[in-house]
This record gives C-alpha cells, sequence and structure tokens, in this order.
C-alpha cells in the first residue's frame, strides 16, 4: 500500500491523540504499521516527504523536556511541516495568562497541530477542548503519554515480531508515570500481559484494576518476562519520602544481572530514558547491546511522531486534495 | 578424622516443663546438647540418666523457655551513666530474659545499618544474653525521612519504631506500614498523638488536685484507630506498645476480630499499678503512657488473659537520680523492669486471672511470633534458651539490690511470688539463684 491509499482509508479517526486509553487495538495497530514505513524512511539518506506542506506543528511544552520536543520537532521537519517551539515555564503563566488564555491566543495563529506537555493530569484535555487545531499530548501529568507507549510498542514488536502473548514487567514509580499507565493500557488491548513492580509506596491505589499484576518482590516479579521496562526514580521521590535512599531502591527494585536472570534468558531491556544509572538501572546492563533496546527506542520515537502526525492531519490534507 | 568434640550434654531433670507452643504442662526433663534442646518430655530420664551428661535438678520447679523482652531500652551508645549492654545483660540474666531487643533511641540513633550492627557486635562481646535491636522509623527520630528498612532489615534489625515518641505525620505512618510490607518487618508504635501528650500523668482527679498537666486516655486510643485505619489501607503489619488504656485494648480487640493484622504489648506496670502510686509526686511512678485510672488497669489485665494484648514487654526504661529526682514535670518518665518482669508478671496468674501457660506465652512465644524469633519454644531442635523459675517462692522487689545499673523502680517493698532460679542461654548456664 502506498501512503496515498492509506489516506483514502484512514484507519484512526480522532481528531487528537490525548491518551491510549480509549484507542482499540486496530487503531494502534495502524499507526504502529504506519511508523514502521516511517523507520524505513528514517534511515534512507535524506529521507523526507512533504505531506505536513504549509501545515504549521507548534510545540507547546509546559514541562522541560529537550528528547520529546526534538522528537516531535524532527517528525514534523521530516514531513516538510513549519514548526514553531514554545517553552513555557508553568510558573510564570500562573502570574497572568490561564491555560485557557493561552489556546485562545494560540488560536488566532491558526495552528494545524498542537503538541502538548503539561505537569498536571489532564491539562492536555482542557486544552483540546479549546483548540481548532488537532492536538497530540506530549505528556501530562501522571495521566497519559500515548506517543512513548506507541514507540516502545513498535521497539517490541519490530523485535519480538508481536505484541500478543508477551509478558512484561514495568518497574519502578508506577505512581507518577504516565509512561506506566498508557504502556498498561497499550499492552493490555493488544493482548500482552503486564506486570508493575514497585515498592508499595510507588504503586497506585487499586492498579489491579487496570488490567495488571502487582507485585512488591521484584524477583517474583521478573520471573519468565519477555520484555522488562524501566521507569525512571525522580530525584524527589528519593530522599525518604517515598523510598529512603538511592542504595536501598538499587539494591531491592534496581535492575541488576542478578534480578535480571529470573527473566527469560533473552528478555529486552527497555527505558523511556533519561536513566539513572546505579538506581533504577544498573550501568552496565543498561549498554549491554544483547540485552538493551534503549536506543533503538529513541529512534522509533521519531518514526512514531511522524505516523501520528500523518494520522491526524489526514482530514485537513484529504480537504485540501478534494480542492 | 580425627576426634571430634565432645558435645556438652547437660539434663534438666524433676522439672514442671511448661511451654506455650505446644501446651506442654507436665513433669518431665530437657536434654541439652551442644546448646540446643535434643529432646524433652514426661518419658525423658525417667531411669538414671546415662554417664556423660551432666544433671541438673530442677527440684520440681518450673522450666519455661527463657523470656523475650521486646521492649528494653539499652542506653548504650550514649548514656552509659544509665545502663550499658554489660549492666543490662546481666538484670536480663537475673530476670530469666534470654532474648531482648533493644529501642533504637540511643545518641546515635540506631537508623542505619552502623547502629545495627554496633548492637550485635556488642550482643556477641558481652557474650550473656541474646540482644537484638529494632531500626527507627525515621533518620534520627526526626519524623520525617524513612530509614532504609530494606538495609536494616538485612542486618537484623526485626522492626522499625521511633521509641518513645509516636510517627505522628499520617502520610509517613502510611508509607512506613506500607514498605514495611516488602520486608515482611512489623512497625512498633508508641500510640500517643503528641499534641494532647505533652502532660506529666494521667489526666483526672489526681492531677487536678495536684495541680499536675495530665494527658487524657483519649490520646492513645485516637493514635490507634487512626493506625488502624492505615492498616487497612496498606496491609501492612501494626504493633500498639505499651498498651495503657480500656478504650485502646477494646480498639485492638475488634480490629483483631475483622483479621486486620495488628499485634500489641503492655509493661507490668500498666496492669498492676494505677495513676495513685503517683501519690505525693513520686516521680518512680512516672511512665510514658503515664499510669492510668483502676478501670484501665482492669481492662489492660483482660486484655491479657484473652489474648487481645499478645506480649508483655518490661519497657525497661533505666534512669539516673539526676533524671527522677525533680519536681514530677521535669523528672524523665520510665520504670526499670528487666528483673522484675516475670515475678510482676506472674500476680496474673496467681491472681486466677489468667493460667500459667498463656501467662508465659505472653512472655515468651507471643513476642517471639510478633518479631520471627526462633525463640520462646521449649521444642527438640530448638535454641536451649530456659528459666528455671519457683513460682511460688515470696520476695519482696528490693531495687537497690537490681544488677541494672539504675533503679527506678516504683515496686520497692512490693511482695511477689516467682524467683527465677536459673537462666540458660544456648545451654550456658548464665545466672544461678544459689551463686548470686
Amino acid at each position: 500500500m502506498t501512503f496515498a491509499e492509506k489516506l483514502i482509508t484512514p484507519g484512526f479517526d480522532h481528531r487528537h491523540l490525548l491518551g491510549i486509553e480509549g484507542l482499540t487495538a486496530a487503531e494502534i495497530t495502524y499507526l504502529l504499521d504506519l511508523a514502521d514505513g516511517y523507520v524505513e524512511l528514517n534511515r534512507r539518506a535524506g529521507g523526507k516527504r512533504d505531506i505536513l506542506d504549509g501545515l504549521t506543528v507548534i510545540n507547546l511544552f509546559f514541562e522541560s523536556s529537550t528528547r520529546t520536543r526534538t522528537s516531535f520537532e524532527l517528525a514534523a521537519k521530516r514531513l516538510g511541516a513549519d514548526v514553531v517551539n514554545m517553552s513555557i515555564a508553568w510558573s510564570s503563566i500562573k502570574k497572568g495568562e490561564t491555560l485557557l488564555d493561552t489556546a485562545m491566543t494560540l488560536n488566532a495563529m491558526h495552528p494545524d497541530v498542537l503538541v502538548v506537555r503539561h505537569p498536571d493530569s489532564g491539562a492536555v484535555k482542557l486544552l483540546s477542548e479549546k483548540i481548532k487545531g488537532s492536538v497530540i499530548n506530549a505528556g501530562d501529568g501522571s495521566h497519559e503519554h500515548p506517543t512513548q507507549a506507541l514507540l516502545d510498542a513498535l521497539t517490541i514488536r519490530r523485535r519480538r515480531g508481536h505484541l500478543e502473548g508477551l509478558l512484561v514487567a514495568i518497574c519502578g514509580d508506577i505512581s507518577h508515570s504516565r509512561v506506566a499507565r498508557s504502556n498498561i493500557h497499550l499492552l493490555a488491548t493488544m493482548g500482552a500481559r503486564v506486570r508493575v513492580i514497585a515498592p508499595p509506596t510507588l504503586l497506585p491505589s487499586k492498579i489491579e484494576a487496570l488490567g495488571v499484576e502487582a507485585f512488591i518482590d521484584m524477583k517474583k516479579g521478573l520471573e519468565g518476562c519477555d520484555i522488562v521496562m524501566m521507569l525512571r526514580l525522580q530525584t524527589e521521590r528519593m530522599r525518604g519520602t517515598f523510598v529512603p535512599s538511592t542504595r536501598e531502591y538499587f539494591r531491592f527494585f534496581g535492575l541488576d544481572r542478578d534480578k535480571l536472570q529470573v527473566a527469560k534468558p533473552d528478555a529486552l531491556i527497555m527505558h523511556p530514558g533519561p536513566m539513572n544509572r546505579g538506581v533504577e538501572i544498573d550501568s552496565e546492563l543498561a549498554d549491554d547491546i544483547n540485552r538493551s533496546v534503549i536506543r533503538e527506542q529513541v529512534e522509533m520515537g521519531v518514526a512514531v511522531r511522524m505516523a501520528c502526525l500523518e494520522a491526524l492531519t489526514a482530514g485537513l490534507r484529504q480537504g485540501e486534495a478534494e480542492t | 578424622m580425627t576426634g571430634s568434640t565432645p558435645k556438652h550434654r547437660t539434663a534438666y531433670v524433676g522439672a514442671r516443663l511448661l511451654d506455650p507452643a505446644s501446651g506442654l504442662d507436665s513433669p518431665g526433663a530437657v536434654l541439652v546438647e551442644d546448646g540446643r534442646i535434643s529432646d524433652l518430655g514426661p518419658e525423658l530420664f525417667t531411669a538414671d540418666v546415662p554417664e556423660g551428661i551432666e544433671v541438673v535438678d530442677c527440684g520440681g520447679q518450673c522450666l519455661a523457655p527463657g523470656l523475650v523482652d521486646m521492649r528494653v531500652q539499652l542506653r548504650e551508645p550514649g548514656e552509659e551513666h544509665k545502663e550499658d549492654f554489660d549492666s543490662a545483660s546481666r538484670a536480663a540474666a537475673a530476670g530469666g530474659v534470654t532474648t531482648m531487643v533493644a529501642l533504637p533511641n540511643t545518641e546515635p540513633v540506631v537508623d542505619d545499618v552502623a547502629g545495627v550492627e554496633f548492637v550485635a557486635r556488642r550482643a556477641r562481646e558481652v557474650k550473656l544474653v541474646k540482644i537484638f535491636t529494632y531500626g527507627s522509623v525515621t533518620v534520627g527520630l526526626e519524623g520525617r525521612e524513612m530509614t532504609e528498612f530494606g538495609l536494616l532489615s538485612d542486618y537484623g534489625a526485626l522492626g522499625f519504631t521511633d521509641a518513645l515518641q509516636a510517627v505522628a505525620d499520617a502520610q509517613v505512618m502510611r508509607r512506613a506500614l506500607a514498605y514495611a510490607r516488602v520486608f515482611d518487618r512489623p512497625i512498633l508504635q508508641h500510640p500517643a498523638e503528641p499534641s494532647l501528650s505533652g502532660g506529666a500523668m494521667n489526666g483526672g482527679e489526681l492531677a487536678t488536685r495536684l495541680g499536675l498537666s495530665g494527658v487524657p486516655a483519649v490520646a492513645e486510643v485516637m493514635m490507634v484507630e487512626r493506625d488502624l485505619r492505615l492498616v487497612e489501607l496498606t496491609g501492612g503489619r501494626y504493633h500498639a506498645s505499651h498498651v495503657s488504656t480500656a478504650a485502646t485494648v477494646e480498639v485492638i480487640r475488634r480490629a483483631k476480630a475483622r483479621g486486620l493484622p495488628v499485634t500489641a504489648d503492655t509493661a507490668p506496670h500498666y496492669f498492676i499499678l494505677n495513676e495513685n502510686a503517683v501519690g505525693d509526686y513520686r516521680t518512680f511512678a512516672k511512665v510514658s503512657p503515664p499510669l492510668r485510672s483502676e478501670s484501665d488497669r482492669q481492662a489492660v489485665a483482660d486484655g491479657l488473659a484473652d489474648g487481645t494484648i499478645d506480649a508483655i514487654a518490661s519497657d525497661h526504661a533505666p534512669h539516673d537520680q539526676e533524671s527522677k529526682r525533680l519536681p514530677f514535670a521535669g523528672a524523665e518518665p520510665g520504670i526499670v523492669g528487666l528483673e522484675s518482669l516475670l515475678a510482676l508478671s506472674l500476680e496474673l496468674s496467681h491472681k486466677g486471672a489468667i493460667g500459667l501457660l498463656d501467662l508465659l506465652r505472653r512472655l515468651t512465644l507471643g513476642p517471639a511470633e510478633i518479631l520471627g524469633l526462633k525463640a520462646g519454644r521449649l521444642a527438640k531442635g530448638a535454641p536451649a534458651d530456659l528459666v528455671l523459675f519457683d513460682a511460688e517462692r515470696p520476695w519482696r522487689i528490693d531495687p537497690d539490690s537490681f544488677l541494672s545499673k539504675s533503679k527506678n523502680s516504683p515496686f520497692e517493698g512490693h511482695p511477689v511470688q516467682g524467683q527465677v532460679l536459673t537462666t540458660v542461654v544456648d545451654g550456658r548456664r548464665i545466672f544461678d539463684w544459689d551463686a548470686a
């Protein structure tokens, strides 16, 4: 199928991409298939398409993040869009303009796609209700980070050929992790079995209701796993409130060879980055090219974001094609 | 292989064997080999004891597992003038206590691995009774940051407590209860709402007459009720220390009926004395929580009898004269209790409030089970930690003759029945009444 043929039968019929929760397996598969094509394109020297030529993408980041923002910027530029980066310190926003004021201001600039990251759960949805264009959630609080889950899924699918039936362990600060939540929704929808592993102080209440098995003993949780996904532990959490110290965390909940042993011998190690070496993951393991696919995840990230931009702008471009 | 070391074997014969775990209460004997109980029972050594075995004639006296005192303050490091590992161990031996668990409120606080290792090393050096420690729940006992429960547990901490003060912040307590689940350790709380616990004695008529600020009884149950909600939320194991009021006993009774993982202990002064012991500003009766009303005292005794309270712990709190010879409000709270623990506790069984075997359970198996210790049992293969005592022999408590460095006890002259005759740890006899 050519890209043009894919436009006519859109497999993603939403104006926004706010989260994975609520997407069907077919929709997820559609996005992954699209992204697959972009992985190949990106590997070709000079690979570029102009499908977003004339469209404006604004990266609206209320929370700093160089890597995600850069990934979105690259994705949009490779599709020929005009890209504007706006980094807004959320604190200064509070002094005057509200989030909705920002939305009104932006609407006046007619952005076609807004990529938004915000420290508060639900803030991106609020914005999306007021924006005329399409909104992609680049991470809202502890709620969702859909493109991360998609790139994680793509990484797994390309390595293993499928997602269904795999045993995936997500380890770390589940409580505060949007990456965990989006991944849980995606993997469960695609038929994978998901475990979360964390000290009880970092497990949210009733997490099992999301369709996962919770473990407070890391070795038990890692038994027989195909995929081990490590999450970053933020320093603020480490100082005696949720977890007494980094060395204790690493001893009982960090990924090292001893704990990894109980997983499948070819189990893959993933991490959304940036890593705290020696805290959640043994430094040497992170670099082990036979086990760690952390660098691949980054590569998949650009492809996935290109796919999302294409899928969300299908309607716009369809309209243009007809004129 | 050339000659192996001959096993040291001792037979304790003619004893009344008492083992709460199995319900054994019968005449019989115990054979100790290389520090362990290798055999016991009514059938053992009914004929003569074979050659090569040392014989100790127990004269029909009670032979029970050595006492496990789960709440003692050893004052070392930091206040060695009040007590140290040596004096406390000798006091324990005299009291029939073969295992004691120290609170972490020393100087420095036992809030890191070095502190736990210190206790283990000193216990090995003194080599009398077995000494374990708790880790503190919070760093420096400041009530804010959790200590490294995992590493401390690995090095031997049996549980976590902030000792003489409550973990007051609900979020801190919640996280502590949740986190401790990973390592299967209990959180032991000094249950007293701090903002209500500044008083010098129990709030009530006597405090009013004496012009002393009072701690209302509710200060204790409020904290226990709050904590039990957190237990329900987190599934963590909780232990209420030194229960002193009827209200608390009732709340714990109901919580246990609902299957919550809660345990409790109390000290002899809470089921023997009431606030009247304060009398004329007697600072030896100043203790935290304070001695309570007569109905509280009775409820605590009842709680022990029906098993709502799982353990009796001395809450041994040595203080020197300087700390006690002050106007009541300024005096340090605390009572020494290692040497009077058994005799005072026996009052309950002598009065018929509880059977002897059940009483001994509160002093041995009960605390051992709470802390996951291999102690408190007379069983084949168990360590030979024993106490031989005369349950009937009357004497009067005389703090001046205590082996402890400190003598702060309100029980001077108090008549008791029950005398420790011999204390054995890992097969070694560390106390003999006749030799003393």
